[in-house]
């Protein structure tokens, strides 16, 4: 697969780092503003579908990509199913907990009015989810561009 | 002031559909298959904006990342596969 005009590849070069962190925000924010897993996960797969247009395919690890996508997968039901220990499925054990980690509840911040003024680090398993959701989505999204990108133009099923 | 707002609101609902039915129309009529692919995601970036007017902005994220950036890509992998001008 052949790259396209130097315009476009200058243009994905500047928006990369841009884009990436923004999905980035959107995905470690998700238990606070609008978004989550998968909206900042589509974000970063739209990203990895525009540096794929723009230089071509080249050497992708599609095992990897895989593999992630099954361990996203099971990072999510494995939290859900750790809050059996503590009481009843996908309970926030994280939550108020020892764990050093995502663990801070709302009431140790004073002075909060608004539910998006809460500290990041008051997600809980939600944040663990939503990293986990974001991390299957953007292999699986880019492994259904990559395989479409190689199965058009260099005409192969496995590459 | 209230009605001013509301009455900005209405105006950009109603300039909204106009374009989300003319880039619509666009994607039927333009011959070059490329041109149609920009326009569906014109489209699909205002189908975006009115669902952030209409209070759903986790909607409104996914709407603009699948529809304007994962399915244009799609389209362009498609069109670059096959020809680029439609025939009739």
């Amino acid at each position: 697969m052949e790259q396209m005009s130097p315009i476009v590849r200058t243009i994905i070069k500047i928006a990369f780092a841009p884009m990436f962190v923004f999905g980035a925000y959107i995905i470690l924010h998700g238990h606070l503003t609008p978004g989550g897993g998968f909206q900042g996960g589509a974000i970063i797969a739209s990203l990895m579908a525009l540096y794929l247009v723009a230089f071509g395919a080249t050497k992708w690890k599609k095992k990897l990509l895989s593999g992630i996508e099954s361990g996203g997968l099971l990072v999510f039901i494995i939290t859900g199913f750790l809050g059996l220990f503590s009481g009843y499925m996908f309970y926030n054990f994280l939550s108020g907990s020892d764990i050093p980690i995502f663990n801070q509840t709302i009431d140790l911040m004073p002075g909060w009015e608004h539910a998006n003024w809460a500290p990041i680090w008051s997600g809980g398993t939600v944040s663990i989810m939503n990293i986990a959701v974001g991390l299957e989505v953007i292999a699986a999204l880019s492994l259904i561009i990559i395989t479409m990108g190689l199965f058009v133009f260099d005409k192969k099923e496995d590459a | 002031m209230v009605e001013w707002t509301i009455f900005l609101f209405d105006a950009a609902h109603i300039l909204i559909l106009v374009g989300i039915v003319a880039s619509a129309l666009m994607v039927v009529k333009f011959k070059d298959l490329i041109s149609a692919a920009i326009a569906l995601a014109a489209c699909s970036l205002l189908v975006s904006l009115e669902f952030l007017i209409l209070q759903a902005p986790d909607v409104a994220i996914a709407e603009a990342a699948v529809g304007a950036l994962l399915t244009t890509a799609i389209f362009i992998f498609a069109i670059r596969g096959s020809r680029r001008r439609e025939e009739y």
